[in-house]
């Protein structure tokens, strides 16, 4: 009983702090350009005030316009359930590995993308057709660091990836570890809608992809949305912390090993979340055509991790 | 008399009858009875292959009706595993037939339609079954014969008939590839029966000729690539429900050969024969998704889709033959296991997809997605049904064909354990091409529904189109909870199909565990999952979500216009098109597509700055085939030419050319060896 619980909890400590993460990368770009920026909690304040607006709903749109937003969301809390953010081993680890996790998410941008394309806008053709473009492209970039991951842990399930490299430190500076890293930070930027591939800043301009997507999206559904991409950026974070770097991730659910786990958790997000905002200060938003080769980049990175495995194993 | 040879004889009997009933009535009553006929005969079908699979029964009957060798039937656990799949594929199909084919009547021969389906059912039937050479290759032949006459059914268009010709020569290629390898196998005996195949002792040489034959054979059938012209024309211009049945299962006659042939009949051969069907596999589902990208005619772009999963399928077969021949029996089961699944899988939503273009096309008289949208809220019922079919080939959870490629995932990753390193590396980048093909996949398919039958209508047929009959709706329906079904109790597939697999070739029988608790694992796989409970959090959380907005989210609404950028009054041209969805990925793979494009702009004849039209036409062409084919065309049309003067007319000759022929053969078999 008391796992579930901790499975719960550790399920609405990603829910509490998504917006937070956004917010405090947005705050740490301010920051970085000489601006004060908005607060770190401005996102909350954002996603309250859009869960009491009213919903403007397009008049072409179909019954998948209002559905996908739940798809959306209840797709990547589902995903949360299946990604280890404080303790392993977590009950319902054998739920799904980190395939399903990848085609979860799919689930979700397949969903949008039929959203986008549902109230008739050009602008939502543009952004779904871009974003199932990204998404295609960064698939096999996924499969084969998970391919990477598996050989070495002898498992595609997250706690076990985790308990496995917890056991022999040395597999983490391995390098097939590191190559797989790299690639899969690249792939977090393509997928989570960051620059160097999408800029979140952006509004209705040519540019986008996300925010083109969603841009029929009003009211609560919008804040649904946005609140499930907040949590996606986070599974994101929480993997690249906690799959390749899972020191504090607690093994007994003890109150102690917990807390070390938030305290290591929140380290992590933290720097991960300064290194993306330095990023993004230094680098510009890359064509929409540009953006493959950055991908095949690190599809060669992980088919690197994966050879490089082989070789030393 | 056992309840398999009733269920047996039912299924003979119903075809048959149903093919007289078709042939003999006229008007609606032939055609409801024939369809009649084969919705019996494939709900027999189906029920021998559960009722075979299910009590483990095997069936054996011979009858003395073919020459030398006697009519051979016999029902092991490969073959009821595809009479499942028949039977499925079948009774949707003939369900939908019923309503469909109805707006023939007065176009078209029904009768011929209504007996060659019947044809075509029996024959597959019967194929699966057939347990000496002679019988499957008669009914091979019957089976791809009464294909082309279906494909034939509008036989007034020039595509029609251009489509049948391609089926019909690839067709007979891969025949003879067949027969040849039938005779290398037989090696002598007159029989001519599987049971003597299995235990004959080939030389090294001849087993990797047979081999090379079936591929080649029944890969022209699976239309694997470069095999595959004919399928993306021929399927897209056969009535819907034909289209359904052509592509949920006769070709995945190509994958019951060819498991038949390599594992049972060879029963295995060495790693090549493995790392060639994995590769022809993995090079056809990528290029079978790229085209289908491109593609905007909705059937054409299912066509596309059946390569990309005979890929997937025969990927399966090929890691699950490279293990076997490394001496991995749990990872070789898991790699068949696999494939088997996906076929299953995908007879069910190509199944449903095409029935769902059919349905489209039967409302709006049009298969060019251009020319469509907005039918979601014209056609609900349909729309749901295709949207699940999409969901599903699109292997998202918890849909069934997330559950055959995970499997599949499973078995390459669990190809690092091969024993040598340089085959091994093979593997990830076999994995990286199934998971681009699933990306794209899902790109293609966002695509297809989403111009198909989301936003504005986009012609007046589309805005005028009316829900599918009751038949065509169920017809869709059975397959949307085979899909579902499938998806959700792989727990309960997976050991079906381990044990099926069980002794076949030296195969070990099923080592599989599984628990409906939590999680599900597979001997062999490296991971565990649960869609059944991966639903049902899915379930749990939408309905969490929707219930906790209620207490405190606002709940008006506002209908309103899609924001134009303040432009008023939005139509249909405004929309994204389905070239316009594909655009990105055609700049992104345009070294493959070779995508030519042509623009004119007619300026007014006083001032350059106002424009009277504009003419924009974009081609891909499919180089690819034309440098494979357009030489071999060359060379028989010059055949042709040097044959032809053969044939001069003259009846004199021709008896003596068949006086020589005579004596020459006479010579040849009476000569002292």
């Amino acid at each position: 009983m008391m796992v579930y619980l901790l499975e719960a909890g550790q399920v609405l400590l990603a829910l509490g702090l998504a917006p937070g993460l956004v917010g405090l990368i947005r705050w740490m770009k301010a920051r970085l350009q000489n601006r004060r920026g908005a607060p770190v909690w401005q996102p909350y304040r954002d996603l309250r005030k859009l869960f009491h607006k009213e919903v403007v709903l397009s008049e072409n749109a179909s019954w998948i316009f209002r559905a996908a937003p739940f798809v959306v969301f209840a797709s990547t809390v589902a995903v949360s359930f299946l990604v280890p953010l404080l303790a392993v081993p977590l009950p319902l680890d054998g739920v799904g590995d980190l395939l399903v996790v990848v085609y979860l998410l799919l689930l979700g941008a397949f969903f949008l993308g039929l959203a986008g394309l549902d109230p008739g806008s050009a602008f939502g053709g543009m952004g779904s057709s871009r974003e199932m473009t990204v998404a295609a492209l960064a698939e096999p970039t996924l499969a084969l660091a998970i391919f990477a991951l598996a050989l070495g842990a002898g498992s595609t399930n997250l706690g076990q990836i985790v308990g496995r490299t917890m056991a022999d430190p040395l597999a983490a500076v391995s390098p097939g570890h590191l190559l797989a890293f790299a690639a899969l930070f690249i792939v977090m930027l393509a997928e989570t809608g960051r620059l160097p591939v999408d800029n979140p800043a952006t509004h209705l301009e040519l540019t986008m992809i996300h925010e083109a997507m969603v841009l029929e999206y009003s009211g609560r559904y919008l804040a649904l949305i946005e609140w499930a991409a907040a949590l996606k950026l986070l599974i994101f974070f929480t993997l690249l912390g906690n799959l390749f770097i899972p020191w504090g991730v607690a093994t007994t659910p003890n109150p102690t090993a917990l807390a070390i786990a938030v305290g290591t958790l929140l380290a992590k997000l933290g720097i991960l979340a300064a290194v993306v905002a330095l990023f993004e200060t230094r680098v510009a938003k890359l064509r929409l055509f540009r953006v493959p080769e950055l991908l095949s980049v690190s599809f060669v990175l992980a088919l690197l991790a994966v050879t490089s495995s082989f070789l030393l194993r | 008399m056992t309840i398999a040879s009733w269920l047996l004889y039912a299924t003979v009997g119903a075809y048959t009858l149903g093919a007289l009933a078709a042939l003999g009535l006229r008007g609606a009553t032939g055609r409801v009875l024939g369809a009649v006929g084969a919705v019996t005969g494939s709900v027999a079908t189906l029920a021998l292959g559960a009722w075979c699979l299910g009590t483990d029964t095997r069936l054996a009957v011979t009858a003395p009706i073919l020459p030398l060798t006697g009519l051979a039937l016999r029902v092991d656990a490969v073959s009821a595993f595809f009479l499942v799949v028949v039977g499925v594929a079948a009774a949707a199909a003939s369900v939908y037939g019923v309503a469909y084919s109805a707006h023939y009547e007065g176009r078209y021969s029904l009768r011929l339609l209504g007996v060659m389906f019947n044809v075509l059912l029996l024959s597959l039937a019967i194929q699966v079954v057939a347990d000496n050479a002679l019988t499957f290759l008669m009914t091979w032949e019957v089976m791809s014969l009464s294909a082309y006459f279906l494909v034939l059914t509008e036989h007034d268009q020039r595509e029609t008939v251009r489509a049948a010709n391609w089926y019909l020569v690839i067709t007979h290629a891969g025949f003879a590839a067949l027969v040849a390898a039938f005779l290398l196998l037989a090696a002598g005996d007159p029989t001519m029966s599987f049971t003597t195949m299995r235990s004959a002792v080939l030389a090294p040489g001849t087993r990797d000729a047979v081999f090379v034959l079936a591929l080649i054979g029944f890969g022209a059938k699976a239309g694997i690539v470069p095999l595959h012209v004919w399928l993306p024309m021929a399927h897209p211009v056969a009535p819907s429900h034909v289209s359904a049945l052509m592509s949920g299962v006769v070709i995945k006659m190509g994958v019951y050969g060819l498991l038949r042939v390599s594992l049972d009949l060879l029963g295995g051969g060495p790693a090549w024969w493995g790392g060639l069907v994995l590769g022809v596999g993995a090079g056809s589902a990528l290029l079978g998704v790229l085209y289908a990208l491109m593609e905007h005619d909705l059937k054409r772009l299912l066509a596309y889709h059946s390569i990309e999963n005979i890929g997937i399928i025969f990927m399966g077969l090929g890691a699950g033959l490279m293990f076997q021949s490394y001496g991995l029996p749990a990872l070789a089961t898991l790699g068949f296991v696999a494939g088997l699944y996906h076929t299953l899988n995908h007879a069910c939503f190509k199944g449903l997809l095409f029935l769902g273009a059919g349905s489209v096309l039967y409302a709006t008289h049009t298969r060019n997605m251009e020319e469509l949208g907005g039918l979601i809220k014209r056609m609900p019922r349909t729309a749901v049904c295709f949207l699940v079919g999409a969901a599903a080939i699109s292997a998202l959870p918890p849909l069934n064909g997330f559950a055959s490629e995970w499997l599949l995932f499973q078995a390459l990753v669990g190809g690092s354990t091969i024993p040598r390193a340089e085959v091994a590396v093979v593997m990830p980048v076999a994995v990286a091409m199934l998971a681009l093909t699933s990306g794209l996949a899902v790109a293609c398919f966002v695509k297809a529904f989403g111009i198909t039958f989301l936003a504005l209508p986009r012609s007046a047929e589309a805005a005028r189109a009316r829900e599918a009959p009751l038949a065509m709706q169920i017809g869709m329906g059975g397959l949307v909870l085979a899909c579902v079904a499938l998806g959700l109790a792989p727990f309960f597939v997976v050991p079906v199909l381990g044990s099926t697999l069980g002794g076949v070739g030296g195969l070990p029988f099923a080592p599989v565990a599984f628990s409906l608790g939590t999680s599900f694992r597979v001997a062999g796989a490296v991971g565990q999952m649960s869609p059944l409970l991966v639903a049902l959090g899915l379930v749990l959380l939408v309905g969490l979500t929707l219930a906790s907005l209620r207490g405190f989210a606002d709940r008006r609404l506002r209908v309103g216009e899609t924001w134009g950028c303040g432009r008023i009054g939005q139509t249909a041209r405004m929309e994204y098109t389905a070239t316009a969805f594909a655009e990105p990925l055609r700049r992104v793979f345009a070294e493959l597509y070779r995508p030519t494009q042509h623009l004119s702009i007619d300026f007014h004849p006083a001032s350059r700055y106002f424009v009277e039209s504009i003419e924009y036409r974009s081609e891909i062409h499919p180089w690819f085939e034309q440098a494979l084919y357009a030489p071999i065309l060359v060379l028989l049309r010059a055949a042709a030419r040097r044959v032809r003067r053969v044939q001069a007319g003259s009846l004199h000759l021709y008896l003596t050319y068949m006086t020589i022929a005579l004596v020459v053969l006479l010579v040849v078999a009476r000569w002292p060896r």
